[in-house]
């Protein structure tokens, strides 16, 4: 195997891993904002919350910052999880009764705090220095058979992620935020908590939010503040979302693996442009993701693949 | 006295400046969530617009920011017309919440065209170093001065046209209730015009503000926008004087809360100013969601 075709495979595995990370990110939005309808604009809170819990936990000592636990990643991904699980139900319990646009602009607000925090709090994050040498699982295994290793772990996750979220989509639980997405008067007026099934999709969420966070710290090896920008880890997860089709979890996963391949591939053209038009180029790239937005929430509102509602009751052939 | 003469001119000047710029800002949010229904969280970077506006001019034909300033309005207005009929028209008949999400969209596309256009290194107008005037012990930069001064007599010409024109009585008409206005005979979509001509040019004058006192950056409009929602919430939406006092009142907190005021050490550390925004916009959400001056919940 010479060493482009080399190259080109660990290219193509790392477009599956990052889509992989992105489809866990659009997953967990699906569960807030296509079931449950709860606008969270401050994905990259949750995210950042799991990536420090995971690099905290796993890493040797260090005098930069808060660590020296050097957890394995079984038990540091789970603890990630219920941290950023217990952030969210902390916010979601006085945020929950906001609606729309208001969550909107308070969930903006949380990430911008765990920004400052992360940013600020050095003794626990090391602030803008980063953190190093965080392990990624299969790292010693010979090329490109660790990546390939570690890309089937995240599949499997998506994967599995995938299965419990769509078992949710069409069990009680499921169906009962749907009627609340869809009227929340209707839902509480047949009896229906309609705050703690909020708070239910928002920790659930915001936990898989946090594994995706987890995952991309162990995937990059280094942490720094730059994994807590809103573009990267809030809107293009929810471009992803929109334009996969919102409330259809086959078309968060479809979203996220198209707009990351959309999102390198112009990478790759724009690195053959000359020195200095590189930089500028980039943010050709953010023009056209805003672009492609805009085009599909004009002409195809429902995204590439469309809601629908999970089977009636009465479809299961052995109920006739 | 130099205590006190500290606290005015490292907090409570700087509050006040930093209070009408987002004044500014929050009046635009304000007036089109009540007149549209939805949070435009591109608003902030309609700031960071009218701030490289007037780069433009200072930078090339070298005029002074205060010239440049009406041109930045003027084209700010214009680009914000344009949007609005590219991206925010269609949604006009559909949940607000679509709205929000183009809004994204058009925050993404202005700051990738800005980084684009102008690069994404800090600049400033070269107005060259002024020395503050002095009154004893107070230090009064002049364009403290001209940003408050300016920004009053925007707000009393905003109030004017508000209470004095058919369009402005029109605009309060279309936010208390925009069906019955329609049915009333006005006409709606112009109401629509001259509110984002207004909100825009008015967030045009703040960004170019941020530039003669700080610095200009491709993006500032996100850093904006937290204390700009936080002022319209504690304002109350669709209350542009109610946006006014917020933008003062958030501005002033952020500042005066970074003062020593119990030990030697900063009351709460200047890293952490946005967060004085982020509290007080919850607590207003939590507790009165109408905001200090009444305004609507939608």
């Amino acid at each position: 195997m010479d060493l482009s075709t080399a190259g080109f495979i660990n290219y193509l595995i790392s477009l599956g891993i990052m889509s992989g990370i992105y489809a866990v990110l659009c997953l967990g939005l699906n569960l807030q904002w296509g079931f449950a309808g709860l606008f969270n604009a401050g994905i990259a809170g949750f995210y950042a919350i799991g990536a420090y819990t995971a690099a905290i936990l796993t890493t040797p000592e260090s005098p930069n910052y808060l660590g020296g636990f050097g957890l394995p990643i079984i038990v540091a991904w789970p603890v990630a999880m219920l941290i950023s699980g217990a952030v969210a139900w902390a916010i979601g319990r006085i945020c929950v009764r906001l609606q729309g646009d208001y969550l909107a602009m308070a969930t903006i607000g949380i990430a911008e705090v765990i920004r400052l925090l992360i940013k600020n709090e050095e003794w626990l994050t090391a602030g803008t220095r980063g953190i190093p040498n965080i392990s990624r699982p299969f790292e010693t295994l010979p090329s490109p058979w660790n990546n390939l290793a570690f890309m089937g772990l995240v599949m499997a996750l998506v994967l599995v992620i995938y299965w419990a979220v769509e078992r949710a989509w069409g069990s009680p639980w499921g169906r009962a935020l749907r009627a609340i997405r869809d009227s929340d008067v209707a839902a509480a007026a047949i009896g229906k908590d309609v705050a703690q099934f909020r708070v239910e999709a928002f920790v659930l969420g915001a936990m898989v939010m946090g594994l995706g966070g987890a995952l991309s710290a162990h995937y990059f090896k280094f942490l720094g503040t730059s994994a807590t920008e809103p573009m990267m880890a809030t809107f293009l997860v929810w471009v992803m979302l929109i334009i996969g089709g919102s409330g259809n979890n086959r078309g968060a996963i479809l979203g996220a693996a198209l707009i990351w391949v959309i999102w390198s591939a112009t990478e790759l053209l724009t690195n053959r442009l000359p020195g200095e038009w590189i930089t500028r180029t980039s943010y050709i790239r953010v023009l056209l993701i805003g672009i492609l937005l805009q085009v599909v929430l004009q002409r195809f509102a429902k995204g590439l693949v469309p809601e629908r509602p999970p089977r009636m009751i009465d479809d299961k052939p052995e109920s006739r | 006295m130099t205590a006190l003469s500290d606290f005015i001119n490292l907090y409570l000047l700087p509050g006040l400046v930093v209070g009408c710029i987002y004044a500014l800002g929050a009046i635009g949010i304000s007036l089109l969530f009540g007149i549209l229904r939805f949070a435009h969280f591109a608003h902030g970077d309609m700031m960071t617009l009218g701030a490289y506006l007037a780069i433009i001019f200072t930078a090339n034909f070298g005029w002074s920011p205060y010239a440049a300033l009406p041109v930045a309005v003027i084209g700010t207005a214009g680009a914000a017309l344009a949007l609005d009929r590219a991206f925010y028209k269609p949604f006009r008949r559909s949940a607000g919440i679509v709205t929000v999400i183009a809004s994204f969209g058009v925050m993404l596309m202005l700051r990738s065209t800005i980084q684009l256009i102008f690069g994404v290194d800090v600049q400033t107008y070269d107005i060259g170093i002024r020395f503050p005037m002095e009154f004893g012990l107070l230090k009064i930069a002049p364009r403290q001065v001209t940003i408050v001064l300016v920004t009053a007599a925007l707000v009393v010409a905003l109030h004017l046209f508000l209470s004095r024109t058919r369009l402005g009585k029109a605009m309060r008409a279309v936010s208390d209730d925009p069906d019955l206005a329609r049915v009333s005979g006005i006409n709606v979509e112009q109401v629509i015009r001259w509110t984002w001509i207004i909100g825009a040019g008015l967030a045009a004058a703040g960004g170019v503000f941020i530039g003669i006192q700080t610095k200009v950056h491709p993006s500032m409009g996100w850093d904006l926008l937290l204390p700009l929602f936080a002022a319209a919430v504690l304002g109350g939406i669709g209350r542009p004087y109610g946006a006014v006092a917020g933008g003062l009142a958030i501005g002033l907190c952020q500042e005066l809360a970074t003062y020593p005021w119990f030990s030697a050490e900063p009351f709460i550390a200047p890293g952490y100013k946005p967060a004085v925004a982020f509290s007080a916009m919850v607590i207003m959400l939590i507790w009165r969601p109408t905001g200090l001056f009444r305004g609507r919940v939608f």
